[in-house]
């Protein structure tokens, strides 16, 4: 059953990498804002719907 | 803050490449829901099974790969390309990338098309491709990352919506769960042997099979439906705090949920336990996401009337939920105890299916297909008519689906007062479940029918109208931090720059280094064998296995005896981890469609299995299992029958330099011994057929312990 110990360390690895993703986040302002980017998706960027090719 | 003039940069979006994996969603979808309906119809009907490339236990599998990795991947990738550059506001880092991605992604598709019904196959549910697809899907997979993380580092968005998140963690988990999961020893370019065996097999496969569906089914489902959803109801995503929160609780938590699909089995009690807590906590980020998705459409309600995409999101997110309370409750033991091995499981899963994944995957190519094409849908009364009848597809699959599980579940437990099985004979609970299975492939075939219309209509709306391969777009690109923001993170202004480089690099790192070391000290310890009397197969019964693999027998048939009294009175002992440390891979299975066969060695005569895979209907009349007549004509292949010894060797199994020597002659003396009492029985066969060795390892099975009574 010593494969448990490996999945188990693969699982925290993956965890941990998650961890250090979220503290990035987190450090580097991406959750400052939780309610702009969630209306900012909302708008459009093509250059104008007219010249379209 | 100083007004700045922004420069807008002038760049496109590539439409193309999105427009050719909406395209390749749609076409295997169509064939990965047509093999679906051909295999429940052998479930009742088995003279569907149609020559050997055409048996239920060759197409399963590729029912589910082509649903699971080619319908819903494409569907993944079409959605994913889309949404990714607009929320990035880039466009995809590599052209060629993308292009190899989808060529290279359709190439393992086609390759699984071949594979699968010649019987070329590892036996590990949705994990079946062989060695060489395994490599070429990680490489696919890693362009697919290189790609997406090119574009993040390009990006003129500094914030990473939630959905990109999302992806992230989706490619990186799916990487690491299929290298994981692959550790194969070649035996030749087609047949492999699983490096783990037995509980470890099955353990690692559990760990692989769950967390496939959390990070293939579910985040970039998740993801696509934090842009989709607000983009097609035109209102922002309910709350943005909440996405953000349930993502990373639900990441956390779903890894170590695994063992939940091995409870009662011979796991340690602790492990399946870990995997019930975690399952059951699960239920909070799921519904979080649930909640955030139907909670985004509050106050649109009238829009979910008119517009049939948003009814298509409504199911999708409802199925959701529903799958998502019931995977808790199902890895709750007692009520495992009864749904596991039944239909139960089935119609669980297609409740996630066919909602969740394949209503979302409508609904986004709904929308995505006339914006790239700058047309509105070829007709929206066909979508309604899809959507209805998709929906009671849904409902005629689901409900017969549970009542077949559970009344099979309670049939196989239910003792007579004198405290004898009721349905001893496992034929009468099959039998009392086969009107179930016919309404079911009704359903199946509606939610099918409703696919075929969405392509009709698509390729007219596609036909209609011309795409944007390059859409025109302008953004500002990303403004350098200003000094109080950049002072604030200094250090890590490094790890801002090169972030993704940096998680993915140190990973691998890590899973390498990992992996070199304890590989060799579990492949050692595994294979200590815990029982004496257990002893590793001989040639013929390995041979005999490979061809039960080859079948895919195992999709019918568990070897897996749970410690119930209703199963130790039908089947024998129960199982124990020691009997299967020569198994690489595992064999228990996953559903009963058929009984269990761990102990089925010795239990009938040899003649008994000659004329029931000839004829199944002959010693079980009803039965629904198909027939092998070409197991009688086929001769067995021994070419590769040493380097397959000498491969278990390697593994760990102890054979010595003499049984790998002489394999092909102990072979061929206990073949004989098998065609000598096949004789008495009054049955003639010639030696050296497949069926001998079928028969070898069938009445080998779990008899090693029954020496030591």
């Amino acid at each position: 059953m010593e494969i448990i110990y490996i999945l188990i360390s693969i699982s925290f690895l993956l965890a941990l990498g998650f961890l250090t993703a979220f503290i990035w986040s987190v450090k580097t302002g991406q959750q400052s804002d939780l309610v702009t980017p969630a209306m900012r998706i909302l708008m459009d960027d093509t250059t104008s719907t007219s010249e379209k090719k | 803050m100083k007004e700045q003039t922004v420069q807008l940069e002038k760049f496109s979006y590539d439409n193309k490449i999105v427009r050719n994996f909406a395209v390749a969603t749609i076409i295997w979808g169509i064939v990965g829901m047509l093999v679906g309906v051909i295999i429940a119809t052998q479930l009742f009907e088995p003279a569907a099974n149609v020559t050997q490339y055409g048996s239920f236990g060759r197409l399963r599998p590729l029912h589910t790969n082509a649903v699971i990795f080619a319908f819903v991947g494409n569907g993944i990738f079409a959605g994913v390309y889309y949404s990714m550059q607009r929320l990035l506001k880039a466009r995809m880092f590599s052209g060629f990338l993308s292009k190899f991605h989808f060529w290279g992604w359709q190439t393992i598709i086609v390759l699984a098309a071949v594979t699968l019904p010649l019987g070329l196959t590892t036996s590990k549910e949705y994990a079946e491709l062989e060695w060489p697809i395994d490599i070429l899907i990680t490489l696919v997979w890693v362009a697919f990352g290189v790609n997406m993380f090119g574009t993040i580092v390009k990006r003129r968005e500094r914030h990473l919506y939630v959905a990109i998140w999302f992806y992230i963690a989706t490619f990186i988990t799916v990487a690491v769960l299929h290298l994981v999961n692959s550790f194969e020893l070649p035996i030749s370019l087609f047949k492999s042997y699983m490096v783990y065996a037995g509980v470890q097999d099955a353990l690692v496969q559990w760990w692989y099979g769950h967390n496939a569906v959390a990070f293939f089914l579910t985040t970039p489902y998740l993801g696509m439906m934090y842009y989709f959803l607000p983009k097609m109801a035109n209102r922002p995503v309910y709350s943005y705090r909440l996405s953000i929160l349930h993502f990373w609780a639900l990441i956390f938590i779903y890894i170590w949920a695994g063992p939940h699909h091995l409870l009662y089995s011979t796991l340690p009690d602790w492990a399946q336990s870990l995997g019930v807590v975690f399952s059951v906590m699960l239920i909070a980020p799921s519904w979080g996401g649930m909640i955030n998705g139907l909670l985004t459409l509050r106050g649109a309600w009238d829009q979910v009337r008119e517009n049939t995409i948003l009814k298509f999101m409504v199911v999708a997110l409802t199925g959701y939920g529903l799958a998502t309370f019931e995977g808790p409750m199902l890895s709750l033991k007692n009520i495992n105890a009864i749904a596991h091995f039944t239909d139960w499981v089935v119609a669980h899963v297609h409740v996630g299916a066919l909602a969740w994944n394949g209503f979302m995957t409508f609904a986004i190519l709904y929308w995505l297909i006339p914006r790239m094409f700058n047309t509105t849908l070829f007709s929206e009364k066909l979508v309604k008519t899809h959507f209805w009848i998709g929906t009671i597809g849904i409902a005629l699959y689901g409900i017969p689906m549970y009542i077949s599980g559970f009344t099979q579940g309670m049939m196989w437990k239910q003792f007579t007062p004198e405290g004898t099985l009721q349905y001893g004979n496992f034929l009468d609970t099959t039998l009392q479940i086969i009107p179930m299975h016919q309404m079911r492939a009704v359903g199946g075939t509606l939610y099918l029918v409703g696919a075929i219309i969405m392509a009709y209509n698509l390729f007219k709306t596609m036909a209609q109208g011309s795409l944007t391969a390059d859409e025109e777009v302008e953004a500002a690109p990303l403004k350098a931090l200003d000094d109080v923001e950049y002072k604030s993170l200094h250090w890590h202004s490094w790890l801002e720059r090169r972030p993704f480089q940096l998680l993915v690099a140190s990973l691998i790192a890590i899973l390498i280094g990992s992996l070199v070391e304890l590989i060799p000290t579990f492949m050692v310890k595994s294979n200590v064998p815990t029982i004496a009397s257990v002893q590793p197969y001989t040639p013929l019964e390995l041979e005999g296995r490979d061809i039960y693999i080859r079948e895919g027998c195992v999709s019918c048939h568990s070897q897996l005896v749970r410690p119930f009294r209703s199963e130790t009175e039908r089947y024998g002992e129960f199982s124990k981890s020691g009997e299967y440390v020569y198994d690489h891979p595992f064999l228990w299975g996953s559903k009963r469609t058929g009984p269990d066969l761990q102990r089925e060695g010795g239990k009938y005569p040899h003649s008994w299995h000659y004329n029931h895979m000839m004829d199944p209907t002959s010693m079980s009349p009803g039965s629904i299992m198909p027939s092998y007549p070409w197991l009688f004509e086929q001769t067995l292949n021994t070419a590769k029958t040493q380097d397959k010894i000498s491969a278990m060797k390697t593994l760990g199994v102890p054979y010595d330099a003499y049984q790998i020597k002489n394999a092909v002659n102990h072979l061929t003396s206990q073949s004989k011994e098998i065609q000598a009492k096949l004789a008495e029985e009054k049955i003639t066969v010639s030696h050296d057929k497949e069926i001998i060795a079928v028969i070898a390892y069938l009445q080998r099975l779990g008899t090693d312990i029954k020496k030591d009574q």
